[in-house]
């Protein structure tokens, strides 16, 4: 299982990730913390011309706070996502996913913006992106933009990125005064991909459930929000009659896919408990639990 | 463009200067290039554990790791940690508990626990079992690796602090 | 028996036999100081990568490596070819099976491909990197043939047949019989019945199957580092089918990552690289990838077995009935066979009870998917899954407690030497006082009323309990009356080095059990020196007596008894010089902790290293006649019983989640009776290892298959092992009931905790789901399955009906039906 052969090139400023990416041509790619472009070469699934390794750029690192937003550096790694005071401040829901990917090792090393940009659809970073309402900043060699991230995610491992453009950086509103979220996953084993996976987050006013994002993981080829159970909640209390409700919505909301793990009715019906908890919990506390 | 790449890094205080083939990943160049045969590769794909190498002072998996991104790093392998004798209460408890069958699992089962115990001195059973859950053990079935953790922690607070 | 394994002698100084002493080379491994075949380097060593077949069944019309041998680091492409003229081909069948057929094997096949994962062609390289780009520029015609992918319909006229010359896809068949089984089920008070399904698995040793040979032209010798179990036999299977003679073929094997029964069998590929060394003259190295070991280690335990069990109104077993049936894939594995397995589910099942009357038929048939053979606990798992599964069933039915059922039915402690209706022998087992012990370390009746109470919460958690037996120390019966190579006896040479060390030579060899460290402690003992001065050697042919090696629990109860044996003797050697030396009668003195004492005083007379340097530089001032034979060499093997026989018992705690299927193993206890305990440190971790690998089955490992024969689990993302988060404490105990056959008394242990874990934890998840009248026999017990069963989900093919249970009092409505049972047996579900 050894990586067909490539060519490697160092990036050492975001300006030198797009001169040498133009150079390299169509099929070369970026490599940030590998954890799962190296497994895939390890199975020869990709074979890029030429890995450019922008894990030491600058420009794509650190965690801020500015405007209302926090900033997060594309090469943040799981680790330092889940350390940082202003993360688990700020964006709770971040810092309580991530005890829920992989293993030590692999968050050491692995990044949001590769998860970002590797999509797939059982990971946590996405949905809690799509839940949190953070907006993707993608920087090709000409532009600047930001990608909201319910647009981010197209398809299975498909995003909105353009042909040489890279995630520089993630943006998250700041905590507001009465939201509440939660992540939720079933997993066979600890640190697996989830066979289903939720993140609630909301607004409350008094008891009333209001702008709710329910996002679902593992369910779909990209994370799936489900507006039908949010509409049901929005304005209304979470009671043992609408989270029944929240959960009834799911059967038009998810059409999940079969494999190995499991069939397209499990995955719904693990949807359906876990939304259930997840809003007890939401119902029952103020934030994701950082442990 | 060539597919080789000239690095210098610090292998267990040593510095190192090779030319390495953009594909190697940290574990073939330790063992291929520079013949440290104790970080052993189980699945090459991430899964087992068994690579586990600590960079720049963190635990990663030397198979998810392309050598060529290493210049400049700080790499410690079991060999390293073994000389320096900062794990040696670890390895004797490993020892003493059974907690090594095999063995091959063993370097990075080690690393990773001793990872542990450098950020939480005080793990519960659970808390060992959760930051070991992405090292593959197959003959111990893990209760001695864990039982060796926590005979471990309690012996260091069991010293009197400096 | 002698006084030297008194265990009440463990104060003498150098008593250690009973006693939990570290491991010699456990400090060399925590260190990454062991020495794996890939961690040889050899001059000139070249790299094998194998182009493996991506269809189940297909014709190979041609073979192209014109573009792979242009690749860059490429010296030759190897096909069937072109290895078939330099080695012989194997057919795994023994004698002793009766019918059993299978097919000629070539290292690398020569017409078809027979399984998704078969090496085809070899590319040697100068970097397996190299050689791995290369396998991608080979090119293969293929004609793609049907594929036997199911077994329940191998068997069927419209099948087709994997190989013609067999005439059919069955390779062996066994009904075990005894009593009156359709009598006892027509009077039975109560019949339970279910179809039980055990996964097909894999061992995943994390050390891949490594090979690296070297071939030496001048002197025609063959050199093989391996990673093995079975050095000696191995090598007898290079010498006879490279046509080289034994003494030209030395097989090294030192630390083996993990083995499990995995490295035990001929594997073609590996074959195909001692040939390949051969031609080339050149050492070769082979290390399988995790992907490759997925499709070409062996597999095993794809049983589906349809059982039931007759009960009277007393609650007492009057009979079992059960109908195996297993997919072996398209050839047996040499030399073993891959019939073995099936023929032990036959063997043991109903195995710790006291019935009469029984039938077991097994059914192996040939299909298209990775050859299966001997995994740890061969059959037993299964074979207990089924018994314990069937005796909760039959407890329920008649409305006693598991604890209580099993009191009433398992074979009484006092009643051995006896055997079972399988036709096993019994030398002498101790269930009763295990379940006693057993019941007593878990705190049942606390643990009950937990239960209980936790269920009025809406918690469910369940108890589940497995006695079972294991087959241990086996005698030529188990392979050698069939006509394999495979040695049952096993010797050690102990020797008395100038310096008064001891050196020992075993034939067993060390995995991770830790066969060397309880070599050492029966050498120190036996010699009375100190186990610091002991060296023990192992896994090397050139060196070491022939032997087996290490395998269905042998190392300790056959390997210990020789190093037993030789030490004893040596012993009595080196008393006889000293007697000479001193003047006095041998027997007058004794060896302790390195000197030589005077036996009735303890006075120590002289260092055994000052005997020794008489012995090796002063030998003149010897009486001339004198023997100083500082190095003794016997052998053992059981001759009275088969196979010594072990039993134990194993008992679940878990929580079932009815509304997500997950199960949280919460706790485990084994207690285990394999006779005498050498090393209670080392025993208890291979109970524990194995009880996990027990788990590992019941609840996450599959190889599953497509229903074209494409194996879909190829990482370790798909293939789920147990990993520490999810796996339970685990308590061990032990009865200790020594066999007699020998000095020791030791018994096997590495396969106990393997057999009754899927069993125990089986009881206990359908004890969580008791209050839903639902239960669960296809093993995993996946979230699915279990949600399946309680109806929360849709069942899946090729998921085997949820709920396959039913009891049924033949004596109310005379509705007996074993007749439609078995005619039901080739029929596609």
């Amino acid at each position: 299982m050894k990586a067909p052969p490539f060519s490697y090139l160092r990036a050492a400023s975001l300006a030198d990730i797009f001169s040498k990416w133009e150079a390299a041509g169509a099929d070369a790619r970026l490599l940030a913390g590998g954890q799962s472009l190296l497994a895939s070469l390890a199975f020869r699934l990709s074979t890029p011309s030429t890995l450019i390794d922008v894990s030491r750029v600058p420009e794509l690192t650190g965690i801020s706070a500015a405007g209302g937003k926090i900033r997060v550096g594309a090469l943040t790694t799981h680790a330092e996502l889940g350390a940082h005071p202003l993360v688990r401040e700020e964006v709770p829901l971040l810092a309580a996913a991530v005890p829920l990917i992989a293993h030590p090792a692999i968050r050491n090393k692995g990044t949001i913006g590769g998860s970002l940009a590797y999509a797939d659809p059982a990971a946590e970073l996405p949905a809690c992106c799509v839940a949190l309402a953070a907006e993707i900043v993608a920087r090709s060699a000409t532009a600047e933009r930001r990608i909201p991230a319910a647009q981010f995610f197209t398809g299975l491992y498909a995003t909105a990125l353009g042909e040489k453009e890279l995630i520089t950086a993630i943006e998250f509103p700041a905590r507001k005064a009465q939201q509440r979220s939660a992540i939720l996953e079933l997993a066979r084993r600890c640190g697996d991909y989830a066979m289903a996976g939720v993140v609630a987050q909301a607004e409350f006013k008094g008891a009333d459930f209001i702008d709710g994002r329910l996002v679902f993981f593992g369910v779909g080829e990209a994370p799936v929000t489900a507006s039908g159970a949010a509409a049901v909640l929005t304005g209304r209390p979470l009671t043992a009659e609408t989270i029944a409700q929240a959960e009834a919505a799911l059967a038009t909301d998810l059409n999940p896919p079969v494999d190995q793990h499991a069939s397209s009715e499990m995955r719904r019906h693990l949807a359906r408990v876990l939304l259930g908890r997840a809003l007890r919990q939401l119902a029952g506390k103020q934030e994701a639990r950082v442990t | 463009m060539s597919t080789a790449v000239d690095i210098c890094l610090t292998i267990n205080g040593e510095r190192v200067s090779r030319r390495v083939e953009a594909r190697r990943h940290l574990v073939d160049f330790l063992r291929l290039d520079l013949g440290f045969m104790g970080t052993r590769t189980g699945c090459e794909h991430g899964m087992c554990g068994a690579c586990t190498v600590r960079v720049n002072g963190k635990i990663v998996r030397g198979c998810l790791l392309l050598a060529a991104t290493l210049d400049g790093a700080d790499v410690e392998t079991i060999e390293g940690v073994s000389q320096s004798g900062e794990m040696r209460d670890l390895q004797d408890a490993f020892i003493a508990r059974n907690a090594c069958q095999c063995g091959y699992c063993t370097p990075g089962m080690l690393l990773t626990a001793a990872d542990l115990l450098s950020v939480n001195p005080r793990p519960t059973r659970a808390q060992i079992r959760e930051h070991l859950s992405g090292n593959y053990c197959r003959c111990t079935g893990y209760h001695a690796i864990i039982d060796a953790v926590e005979a471990t922690a309690a012996r260091r607070n069991a010293e009197p602090g400096p | 028996m002698s006084d030297i394994i008194d265990p009440k002698s463990v104060d003498r100084p150098n008593s250690y036999i009973g006693r939990s002493v570290p491991r010699p080379n456990a400090k060399t491994l925590v260190e990454g100081q062991g020495r794996y075949v890939d961690d040889i380097v050899l001059p000139r060593m070249v790299h094998v990568a194998f182009l493996r077949s991506p269809h189940a069944h297909a014709k190979i019309l041609a073979i192209d490596a014109t573009a792979a041998l242009l690749s860059p680091g490429v010296l030759r492409v190897f096909t069937g070819a072109d290895l078939s003229p330099h080695c012989e081909p194997w057919v795994a069948t023994l004698a002793h099976l009766k019918g059993m057929k299978s097919a000629p094997q070539h290292p690398l096949p020569l017409e078809r491909a027979t399984w998704v994962g078969e090496a085809l062609a070899a590319v040697v390289a100068d970097s397996r990197a190299a050689a791995e780009d290369a396998v991608a520029h080979v090119r293969v015609d293929y004609e793609p043939l049907p594929a036997v992918v199911d077994m329940e319909g191998a068997l069927l006229a419209t099948t087709p047949v994997i190989h013609a010359e067999l005439g059919d896809n069955l390779c062996f068949q066994r009904v075990n019989e005894a009593g009156q089984v359709e009598a006892a089920f027509a009077q039975a008070h109560k019949i339970v019945e279910a179809t039980f399904y055990s996964g097909r698995h894999t061992g995943l040793t994390i050390e891949p199957r490594s090979i690296l040979v070297d071939f030496n032209r001048a002197s025609g010798r063959l050199t093989v580092y391996h990673s093995t179990q079975a050095p000696h036999m191995m090598q007898g299977v290079f010498a006879k089918h490279m046509r080289l003679s034994e003494g030209d073929v030395r097989v090294i094997c030192g630390d083996v990552g993990g083995s499990y029964g995995i490295k035990v069998h001929v594997y073609p590929d590996e074959v195909a690289v001692a040939v390949i060394a051969k031609l080339m003259g050149r050492p070769v190295k082979f290390i399988a990838d995790r992907l490759e070991s997925f499709a070409s280690d062996i597999h095993a335990r794809d049983h589906r077995i349809r059982a039931r069990m007759a009960v009277d109104a007393a609650g007492r077993i009057t009979a079992i009935d059960v109908d195996d049936l297993t997919g072996i894939g398209p050839y047996s594995v040499y030399p073993r066979t891959s019939a073995v397995e099936a023929n032990q589910v036959v063997n043991l099942v109903g195995g710790p009870y006291d019935f009469a009357n029984l039938r077991a038929r097994t059914t192996v048939v040939f299909q298209n998917k990775t050859p299966t053979c001997q995994y740890r606990a061969v059959g037993h798992p299964i074979a207990t899954a089924v018994t314990e599964g069937l005796v909760d069933l039959a407890a329920e039915a008649v409305g006693l407690d598991p604890v209580d059922f099993r009191r009433r039915n398992l074979m009484k402690d006092g009643s051995y030497p006896r055997a079972s209706p399988a036709g096993m022998k019994f030398e002498g087992l101790s269930h009763e006082a295990s379940l006693a012990k057993l019941v007593s370390m878990m705190d049942y009746p606390a643990l009950r009323s937990e239960q209980q109470r936790l269920r009025q919460q809406g918690i469910y958690r369940g108890i589940g309990i497995a006695s079972f037996i294991e087959l241990t120390n086996p005698s030529p019966f188990m392979y050698g009356v069939g006509g394999a190579r495979i040695s049952a006896q096993d010797g050690c040479s102990v020797r008395i080095d100038p310096d008064g060390s001891v050196v020992a030579a075993s034939g067993v060899t060390e995995q991770g059990q830790g066969t060397e460290a309880i070599l050492r402690q029966i050498v120190a003992e036996a010699v009375g020196v100190a186990i610091a001065n002991v060296r023990v050697i192992t896994g090397d042919t050139l060196i070491t007596p022939y032997g087996g090696g290490t395998w269905a629990c042998r190392g300790a109860g056959i390997g210990g008894e020789a190093a037993l044996r030789a030490g004893l003797a040596l012993k009595q050697a080196a008393l006889q010089v000293a007697g000479a030396m001193l003047q006095t009668g041998g027997d007058a003195l004794d060896l302790v902790d390195g000197q030589i004492v005077e036996r009735r005083s303890g006075l120590a007379r002289m260092p055994l290293a000052e005997l020794a340097r008489i012995v090796y530089f002063r030998g003149d001032t010897l009486p001339p006649d004198l023997p100083r034979e500082l190095m003794q060499t016997r052998h053992f093997s059981t001759k009275e019983y088969p196979f010594a026989f072990t039993n134990g018992v194993q008992a679940c705690w878990l929580e079932v989640d009815v509304d997500t299927g997950a199960v949280r193993l919460l706790k485990h206890w084994c207690v285990e009776d394999c006779g005498r305990v050498i090393n209670p440190l080392l025993v208890d971790d291979q109970v524990r290892g194995g009880i996990v690998q027990g788990l590992g089955g019941a609840l996450f490992e599959h190889c599953i298959y497509s229903p074209e024969g494409q194996l879909l689990v190829g990482s370790m993302a798909d293939y789920l092992v147990p990993m520490a988060a999810e796996m339970p404490d685990i308590e061990v105990g032990h009865v200790e009931t020594p066999t007699k056959e020998s000095l020791l008394g030791a018994k096997g242990a590495g396969e106990a905790g393997t057999a009754g874990a899927p069993a125990a934890a089986m009881n206990a998840i359908n004890d969580a789901l008791r209050p839903f009248a639902v239960k669960v026999f296809a093993q995993p017990f996946t979230p699915e399955r279990i949600l399946a069963a309680l109806g929360k989900v849709p069942t899946r093919w090729p998921e085997p009906a949820q709920s396959a249970f039913r009891t049924t009092s033949p004596a109310k409505t005379g509705a007996a039906g074993a007749a439609g049972h078995h005619s039901r047996l080739f029929r596609r579900t």
